[in-house]
Protein backbone atom coordinates (compact mmCIF):
# COMPACT_ATOMS: atom_id res chain seq x y z
CA UNK A 1 0.00 0.00 0.00
CA UNK A 2 1.76 3.11 -1.15
CA UNK A 3 -0.88 5.72 -2.09
CA UNK A 4 -3.25 6.11 1.29
CA UNK A 5 -7.15 7.27 0.77
CA UNK A 6 -7.89 10.37 0.33
CA UNK A 7 -10.97 10.47 2.96
CA UNK A 8 -9.73 12.51 5.58
CA UNK A 9 -9.83 10.99 9.04
CA UNK A 10 -10.42 7.41 7.51
CA UNK A 11 -7.32 5.66 8.26
CA UNK A 12 -6.40 5.09 11.69
CA UNK A 13 -3.27 2.85 11.54
CA UNK A 14 -1.67 0.67 8.74
CA UNK A 15 0.41 -2.65 9.99
CA UNK A 16 2.82 -4.65 7.78
CA UNK A 17 3.20 -8.22 9.67
CA UNK A 18 4.10 -11.82 7.61
CA UNK A 19 3.57 -10.19 4.31
CA UNK A 20 0.10 -8.92 5.29
CA UNK A 21 -0.91 -5.48 5.25
CA UNK A 22 -3.47 -4.98 7.87
CA UNK A 23 -5.55 -1.25 7.27
CA UNK A 24 -7.72 -0.03 10.59
CA UNK A 25 -10.51 2.18 9.18
CA UNK A 26 -12.75 4.46 11.40
CA UNK A 27 -16.17 3.05 11.67
CA UNK A 28 -17.92 5.75 9.82
CA UNK A 29 -15.64 6.42 6.51
CA UNK A 30 -15.75 2.42 6.08
CA UNK A 31 -17.69 2.55 3.22
CA UNK A 32 -16.14 5.33 1.79
CA UNK A 33 -12.67 3.53 2.20
CA UNK A 34 -14.55 0.41 0.84
CA UNK A 35 -15.82 2.49 -2.44
CA UNK A 36 -12.36 3.82 -2.82
CA UNK A 37 -10.53 0.66 -2.93
CA UNK A 38 -12.67 -1.42 -5.49
CA UNK A 39 -13.26 1.26 -8.00
CA UNK A 40 -9.80 3.47 -8.12
CA UNK A 41 -7.64 2.43 -10.72
CA UNK A 42 -4.51 1.06 -9.32
CA UNK A 43 -6.13 -0.73 -6.44
CA UNK A 44 -9.29 -2.51 -7.75
CA UNK A 45 -9.72 -4.74 -4.86
CA UNK A 46 -12.95 -6.54 -6.58
CA UNK A 47 -13.19 -9.48 -5.02
CA UNK A 48 -14.24 -9.71 -0.96
CA UNK A 49 -12.87 -13.33 0.32
CA UNK A 50 -14.12 -13.01 3.25
CA UNK A 51 -15.96 -11.10 6.37
CA UNK A 52 -15.43 -12.04 9.78
CA UNK A 53 -14.75 -10.74 13.19
CA UNK A 54 -13.11 -11.30 16.17
CA UNK A 55 -13.56 -10.45 20.35
CA UNK A 56 -10.17 -10.70 21.74
CA UNK A 57 -10.31 -12.32 25.67
CA UNK A 58 -8.75 -8.73 26.92
CA UNK A 59 -11.66 -7.01 27.47
CA UNK A 60 -10.05 -3.55 27.28
CA UNK A 61 -9.69 -4.39 23.32
CA UNK A 62 -12.57 -3.32 20.88
CA UNK A 63 -14.25 -6.01 18.53
CA UNK A 64 -12.82 -6.08 15.61
CA UNK A 65 -15.15 -6.55 12.16
CA UNK A 66 -12.32 -8.02 9.20
CA UNK A 67 -12.42 -7.80 5.71
CA UNK A 68 -10.26 -9.95 3.57
CA UNK A 69 -10.45 -7.86 -0.18
CA UNK A 70 -8.41 -9.20 -3.05
CA UNK A 71 -7.81 -7.71 -6.56
CA UNK A 72 -7.62 -10.62 -8.45
CA UNK A 73 -5.79 -8.83 -11.69
CA UNK A 74 -2.82 -7.24 -9.14
CA UNK A 75 -2.83 -10.74 -6.82
CA UNK A 76 -2.83 -8.29 -3.90
CA UNK A 77 -4.59 -8.78 -0.64
CA UNK A 78 -5.18 -6.30 1.50
CA UNK A 79 -6.96 -6.76 4.97
CA UNK A 80 -9.44 -4.03 6.53
CA UNK A 81 -10.38 -4.21 10.31
CA UNK A 82 -13.28 -1.80 12.02
CA UNK A 83 -12.70 -1.40 15.33
CA UNK A 84 -15.98 -1.22 17.34
CA UNK A 85 -16.60 -0.48 20.83
CA UNK A 86 -18.79 -3.17 22.73
CA UNK A 87 -19.97 -0.62 25.24
CA UNK A 88 -21.48 0.85 22.16
CA UNK A 89 -24.01 -0.02 19.35
CA UNK A 90 -22.16 -2.56 17.43
CA UNK A 91 -23.39 -1.01 13.83
CA UNK A 92 -21.33 -0.86 10.49
CA UNK A 93 -22.19 -0.27 7.28
CA UNK A 94 -23.14 -2.97 4.99
CA UNK A 95 -20.82 -3.51 1.79
CA UNK A 96 -23.08 -5.49 0.14
CA UNK A 97 -23.80 -2.83 -2.55
CA UNK A 98 -20.04 -3.11 -3.31
CA UNK A 99 -19.67 -7.06 -3.48
CA UNK A 100 -23.20 -8.80 -3.25
CA UNK A 101 -20.94 -11.97 -1.36
CA UNK A 102 -21.04 -9.79 1.39
CA UNK A 103 -24.65 -10.99 1.73
CA UNK A 104 -24.01 -14.21 3.50
CA UNK A 105 -21.32 -13.44 4.83
CA UNK A 106 -22.50 -10.43 6.93
CA UNK A 107 -25.50 -12.55 8.10
CA UNK A 108 -22.95 -14.74 9.69
CA UNK A 109 -21.22 -11.94 11.71
CA UNK A 110 -24.24 -11.14 12.41
CA UNK A 111 -25.86 -14.08 13.62
CA UNK A 112 -22.64 -15.13 15.74
CA UNK A 113 -21.27 -11.71 16.75
CA UNK A 114 -24.93 -9.77 16.88
CA UNK A 115 -23.00 -6.96 14.66
CA UNK A 116 -25.49 -5.19 12.98
CA UNK A 117 -24.91 -4.54 9.04
CA UNK A 118 -26.47 -1.08 7.93
CA UNK A 119 -28.19 -1.66 4.56
CA UNK A 120 -28.04 -4.94 4.14
CA UNK A 121 -31.03 -6.26 2.64
CA UNK A 122 -31.77 -9.45 4.52
CA UNK A 123 -30.17 -9.47 7.83
CA UNK A 124 -31.17 -12.62 9.39
CA UNK A 125 -30.00 -15.70 10.85
CA UNK A 126 -27.96 -17.99 9.05
CA UNK A 127 -26.40 -20.78 10.90
CA UNK A 128 -28.64 -20.84 14.00
CA UNK A 129 -32.43 -20.74 13.29
CA UNK A 130 -34.50 -17.57 12.96
CA UNK A 131 -36.18 -18.04 16.11
CA UNK A 132 -32.81 -19.14 18.00
CA UNK A 133 -33.20 -16.65 21.04
CA UNK A 134 -30.18 -17.33 23.33
CA UNK A 135 -27.85 -14.52 22.20
CA UNK A 136 -24.99 -14.57 20.32
CA UNK A 137 -22.79 -17.35 20.15
CA UNK A 138 -19.24 -16.69 19.16
CA UNK A 139 -19.35 -13.54 21.86
CA UNK A 140 -17.13 -14.07 25.02
CA UNK A 141 -20.33 -13.46 27.36
CA UNK A 142 -22.00 -16.45 25.91
CA UNK A 143 -21.45 -19.46 27.75
CA UNK A 144 -20.34 -22.36 25.90
CA UNK A 145 -23.54 -24.60 26.58
CA UNK A 146 -25.68 -22.03 25.83
CA UNK A 147 -27.74 -20.06 28.15
CA UNK A 148 -30.74 -22.60 28.71
CA UNK A 149 -31.03 -25.62 30.09
CA UNK A 150 -30.24 -28.76 27.80
CA UNK A 151 -33.96 -30.07 28.27
CA UNK A 152 -35.14 -26.61 27.49
CA UNK A 153 -32.88 -26.60 24.05
CA UNK A 154 -34.50 -29.78 23.14
CA UNK A 155 -37.75 -28.35 23.37
CA UNK A 156 -37.31 -25.05 21.30
CA UNK A 157 -35.10 -27.09 18.90
CA UNK A 158 -38.01 -29.62 18.14
CA UNK A 159 -40.63 -27.22 18.40
CA UNK A 160 -39.20 -25.12 15.25
CA UNK A 161 -40.68 -25.45 12.27
CA UNK A 162 -37.63 -26.63 9.34
CA UNK A 163 -39.83 -25.15 6.39
CA UNK A 164 -40.51 -21.62 8.45
CA UNK A 165 -37.10 -20.24 7.54
CA UNK A 166 -36.99 -19.84 3.98
CA UNK A 167 -38.72 -16.74 2.40
CA UNK A 168 -41.61 -17.16 -0.32
CA UNK A 169 -38.33 -16.06 -2.56
CA UNK A 170 -36.38 -19.33 -1.67
CA UNK A 171 -39.21 -21.51 -2.17
CA UNK A 172 -40.26 -20.17 -5.42
CA UNK A 173 -36.59 -20.84 -6.58
CA UNK A 174 -36.54 -24.37 -5.83
CA UNK A 175 -40.33 -24.42 -7.27
CA UNK A 176 -41.21 -26.20 -3.44
CA UNK A 177 -43.80 -23.53 -2.96
CA UNK A 178 -46.77 -25.78 -4.06
CA UNK A 179 -45.72 -28.63 -2.16
CA UNK A 180 -46.54 -26.88 1.52
CA UNK A 181 -49.63 -26.63 3.08
CA UNK A 182 -51.92 -24.05 2.67
CA UNK A 183 -51.39 -22.26 6.00
CA UNK A 184 -47.56 -22.34 5.74
CA UNK A 185 -48.01 -20.56 2.55
CA UNK A 186 -50.12 -18.28 3.68
CA UNK A 187 -48.28 -17.51 6.68
CA UNK A 188 -45.09 -17.21 4.76
CA UNK A 189 -46.51 -14.78 2.48
CA UNK A 190 -47.71 -13.05 5.04
CA UNK A 191 -43.64 -12.81 6.49
CA UNK A 192 -44.05 -14.99 9.73
CA UNK A 193 -41.24 -17.29 10.06
CA UNK A 194 -42.15 -19.01 12.78
CA UNK A 195 -43.01 -18.71 16.81
CA UNK A 196 -40.13 -16.96 18.89
CA UNK A 197 -40.29 -19.83 22.19
CA UNK A 198 -41.23 -18.47 25.44
CA UNK A 199 -38.36 -18.86 27.45
CA UNK A 200 -38.85 -20.85 31.12
CA UNK A 201 -40.12 -19.80 33.91
CA UNK A 202 -37.30 -19.46 36.82
CA UNK B 1 -52.48 -88.88 33.00
CA UNK B 2 -52.68 -88.32 29.30
CA UNK B 3 -51.66 -90.88 27.30
CA UNK B 4 -49.21 -90.38 24.37
CA UNK B 5 -50.88 -89.13 21.39
CA UNK B 6 -53.59 -87.32 22.95
CA UNK B 7 -54.46 -84.15 21.83
CA UNK B 8 -52.43 -81.69 24.07
CA UNK B 9 -53.56 -78.47 25.97
CA UNK B 10 -54.98 -76.33 24.12
CA UNK B 11 -52.52 -73.21 25.59
CA UNK B 12 -49.98 -75.65 24.29
CA UNK B 13 -50.69 -75.52 20.61
CA UNK B 14 -51.31 -72.03 20.48
CA UNK B 15 -48.01 -71.53 22.82
CA UNK B 16 -46.71 -73.52 19.32
CA UNK B 17 -48.50 -71.69 16.86
CA UNK B 18 -47.31 -68.14 18.50
CA UNK B 19 -43.74 -69.47 18.22
CA UNK B 20 -43.85 -70.62 15.04
CA UNK B 21 -45.76 -67.26 14.02
CA UNK B 22 -43.30 -65.05 15.59
CA UNK B 23 -40.44 -67.24 14.32
CA UNK B 24 -41.43 -66.49 10.51
CA UNK B 25 -42.74 -62.49 11.32
CA UNK B 26 -39.19 -61.98 13.23
CA UNK B 27 -37.16 -63.83 10.49
CA UNK B 28 -38.47 -61.79 7.61
CA UNK B 29 -38.50 -58.59 9.01
CA UNK B 30 -34.52 -59.07 10.70
CA UNK B 31 -33.27 -60.36 7.52
CA UNK B 32 -34.63 -57.92 5.04
CA UNK B 33 -34.46 -54.88 6.78
CA UNK B 34 -34.30 -51.69 4.63
CA UNK B 35 -32.17 -48.75 6.45
CA UNK B 36 -32.78 -45.33 6.09
CA UNK B 37 -29.33 -43.62 6.39
CA UNK B 38 -29.08 -40.13 7.92
CA UNK B 39 -25.49 -39.17 7.53
CA UNK B 40 -24.33 -35.51 8.68
CA UNK B 41 -20.76 -36.47 9.19
CA UNK B 42 -17.39 -38.49 9.28
CA UNK B 43 -19.77 -41.74 10.84
CA UNK B 44 -21.51 -41.47 7.15
CA UNK B 45 -18.09 -42.09 5.13
CA UNK B 46 -17.88 -45.56 7.27
CA UNK B 47 -21.08 -46.38 6.75
CA UNK B 48 -20.34 -45.66 3.08
CA UNK B 49 -17.83 -48.10 3.53
CA UNK B 50 -19.52 -50.63 5.27
CA UNK B 51 -22.36 -50.51 2.36
CA UNK B 52 -19.89 -50.73 0.08
CA UNK B 53 -18.37 -54.07 -1.85
CA UNK B 54 -15.34 -55.01 0.44
CA UNK B 55 -17.74 -55.14 3.94
CA UNK B 56 -21.15 -55.14 1.90
CA UNK B 57 -23.83 -55.30 4.56
CA UNK B 58 -26.62 -56.26 1.76
CA UNK B 59 -24.91 -59.68 2.82
CA UNK B 60 -27.52 -59.31 6.10
CA UNK B 61 -30.36 -58.47 4.17
CA UNK B 62 -30.01 -54.22 3.30
CA UNK B 63 -29.85 -54.27 0.00
CA UNK B 64 -31.99 -51.78 -0.57
CA UNK B 65 -31.55 -48.48 1.12
CA UNK B 66 -34.60 -46.41 1.30
CA UNK B 67 -33.68 -42.83 1.11
CA UNK B 68 -37.17 -42.22 1.88
CA UNK B 69 -38.35 -42.37 5.21
CA UNK B 70 -41.95 -44.20 4.41
CA UNK B 71 -40.09 -47.35 2.80
CA UNK B 72 -37.50 -47.90 5.36
CA UNK B 73 -37.37 -49.93 8.85
CA UNK B 74 -33.96 -49.32 10.52
CA UNK B 75 -32.70 -45.47 10.96
CA UNK B 76 -29.14 -45.37 11.22
CA UNK B 77 -27.89 -41.51 12.04
CA UNK B 78 -24.11 -41.12 11.27
CA UNK B 79 -22.70 -38.29 12.63
CA UNK B 80 -23.45 -35.50 14.97
CA UNK B 81 -26.65 -34.41 15.23
CA UNK B 82 -27.25 -30.16 15.98
CA UNK B 83 -30.22 -28.58 17.47
CA UNK B 84 -31.55 -27.07 14.00
CA UNK B 85 -31.72 -31.11 12.51
CA UNK B 86 -33.58 -32.24 15.48
CA UNK B 87 -37.37 -31.47 14.05
CA UNK B 88 -35.73 -32.82 10.96
CA UNK B 89 -34.83 -36.07 12.16
CA UNK B 90 -38.14 -36.38 14.39
CA UNK B 91 -40.08 -36.02 11.23
CA UNK B 92 -38.00 -38.53 9.83
CA UNK B 93 -38.94 -40.67 12.29
CA UNK B 94 -42.53 -40.31 12.53
CA UNK B 95 -42.72 -40.93 8.69
CA UNK B 96 -41.40 -44.45 9.09
CA UNK B 97 -44.12 -47.02 9.43
CA UNK B 98 -44.09 -49.38 12.57
CA UNK B 99 -42.40 -51.52 13.13
CA UNK B 100 -39.37 -49.59 13.25
CA UNK B 101 -35.75 -49.12 14.36
CA UNK B 102 -33.02 -46.47 14.78
CA UNK B 103 -29.03 -47.43 15.14
CA UNK B 104 -27.49 -44.29 16.80
CA UNK B 105 -23.88 -44.73 15.08
CA UNK B 106 -20.68 -43.05 16.68
CA UNK B 107 -20.07 -41.23 19.43
CA UNK B 108 -21.70 -37.90 18.89
CA UNK B 109 -25.22 -39.58 17.77
CA UNK B 110 -25.40 -41.48 21.11
CA UNK B 111 -23.28 -38.84 23.57
CA UNK B 112 -23.10 -35.57 21.93
CA UNK B 113 -19.42 -36.90 21.96
CA UNK B 114 -16.32 -34.17 21.90
CA UNK B 115 -19.15 -31.50 21.24
CA UNK B 116 -20.75 -30.45 24.41
CA UNK B 117 -21.25 -27.12 23.28
CA UNK B 118 -24.68 -24.77 22.35
CA UNK B 119 -25.40 -26.33 19.27
CA UNK B 120 -25.11 -30.15 19.66
CA UNK B 121 -28.06 -32.78 20.73
CA UNK B 122 -26.33 -34.53 23.39
CA UNK B 123 -27.14 -37.82 22.35
CA UNK B 124 -29.75 -38.42 19.71
CA UNK B 125 -31.70 -40.31 22.28
CA UNK B 126 -33.15 -36.82 23.40
CA UNK B 127 -35.03 -36.68 20.27
CA UNK B 128 -35.58 -40.20 19.01
CA UNK B 129 -36.08 -43.66 20.69
CA UNK B 130 -32.83 -45.72 20.51
CA UNK B 131 -31.85 -49.55 20.05
CA UNK B 132 -28.44 -50.07 18.96
CA UNK B 133 -26.09 -48.02 20.51
CA UNK B 134 -22.43 -48.09 17.84
CA UNK B 135 -19.60 -46.70 19.83
CA UNK B 136 -16.50 -45.40 17.91
CA UNK B 137 -15.10 -42.29 16.63
CA UNK B 138 -15.94 -43.23 13.93
CA UNK B 139 -17.01 -46.55 13.84
CA UNK B 140 -14.91 -49.39 12.01
CA UNK B 141 -17.24 -50.85 9.61
CA UNK B 142 -17.10 -54.18 11.68
CA UNK B 143 -18.54 -52.34 14.62
CA UNK B 144 -21.28 -51.59 12.34
CA UNK B 145 -22.07 -54.60 11.37
CA UNK B 146 -22.11 -55.94 14.39
CA UNK B 147 -24.75 -53.24 15.90
CA UNK B 148 -27.00 -54.89 12.61
CA UNK B 149 -26.44 -58.01 13.89
CA UNK B 150 -27.11 -56.95 17.27
CA UNK B 151 -30.37 -55.45 15.81
CA UNK B 152 -31.10 -58.85 14.47
CA UNK B 153 -31.11 -60.33 17.59
CA UNK B 154 -32.80 -57.87 18.88
CA UNK B 155 -36.08 -58.32 16.36
CA UNK B 156 -35.74 -61.82 16.81
CA UNK B 157 -36.50 -61.45 20.60
CA UNK B 158 -39.56 -59.40 19.68
CA UNK B 159 -43.06 -61.15 20.12
CA UNK B 160 -46.27 -59.88 18.30
CA UNK B 161 -48.22 -61.51 20.96
CA UNK B 162 -46.21 -59.84 23.99
CA UNK B 163 -48.41 -57.91 26.15
CA UNK B 164 -46.28 -54.91 25.55
CA UNK B 165 -47.30 -54.06 22.27
CA UNK B 166 -44.67 -51.52 20.18
CA UNK B 167 -46.16 -48.45 20.33
CA UNK B 168 -45.41 -44.71 19.15
CA UNK B 169 -43.43 -43.52 22.22
CA UNK B 170 -44.50 -40.23 22.55
CA UNK B 171 -42.98 -37.43 25.06
CA UNK B 172 -44.18 -37.76 28.17
CA UNK B 173 -45.02 -33.93 28.78
CA UNK B 174 -43.51 -30.30 26.93
CA UNK B 175 -39.99 -31.72 27.83
CA UNK B 176 -39.76 -34.04 25.71
CA UNK B 177 -38.49 -36.74 27.77
CA UNK B 178 -40.39 -40.00 27.22
CA UNK B 179 -39.28 -41.44 30.74
CA UNK B 180 -39.89 -40.27 33.97
CA UNK B 181 -36.82 -37.84 35.38
CA UNK B 182 -36.16 -40.14 38.18
CA UNK B 183 -35.69 -42.83 35.88
CA UNK B 184 -33.54 -41.04 33.41
CA UNK B 185 -31.36 -40.02 36.77
CA UNK B 186 -31.26 -43.51 38.14
CA UNK B 187 -29.96 -45.62 34.82
CA UNK B 188 -27.94 -42.58 33.27
CA UNK B 189 -24.80 -40.76 34.59
CA UNK B 190 -23.79 -36.49 34.40
CA UNK B 191 -22.56 -36.69 30.84
CA UNK B 192 -20.32 -34.33 28.36
CA UNK B 193 -17.45 -32.55 30.81
CA UNK B 194 -20.05 -31.42 32.99
CA UNK B 195 -21.23 -32.73 36.40
CA UNK B 196 -24.37 -30.44 36.51
CA UNK B 197 -25.74 -31.71 33.46
CA UNK B 198 -27.96 -34.73 33.82
CA UNK B 199 -30.22 -36.10 31.21
CA UNK B 200 -32.97 -35.21 32.68
CA UNK B 201 -32.59 -31.88 33.40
Amino acid sequence: MTSLPPIPGALRSVVARDGDTIVYVAREHLLDAMTWLKTTPGQDFNYLVDVTAVEYRDRERPLEVVYFLRSLERRADLRIKVELNPADELVVDSVYHLWHGADWLEREVFDMFGITFRGHPDLRRILMWETYAEGYPLRKSFPLRGRFSRAEQVRQALNANPEAHYSMEELSIAEAGGDLPDDMRDRLRRGERGVIPEPPNP
Amino acid sequence: MKRVGEVQSSNYLLAKFQHLVDWVVNSSRANSLWPMPFGTACCAIEFMATAASRYDFARFGMERQAFSPRQADVLICAGRLPFKLAPVIRRIYDQMPQPKWVISMGACASTGGVFDNYAMVQGIDTIVPVDVYVPGCPPRPEGLLYGILLLHKKIKGESLFDAVRRRDEQPLDEKGLRLPPETIDEISEPFGNSVHQFRSS
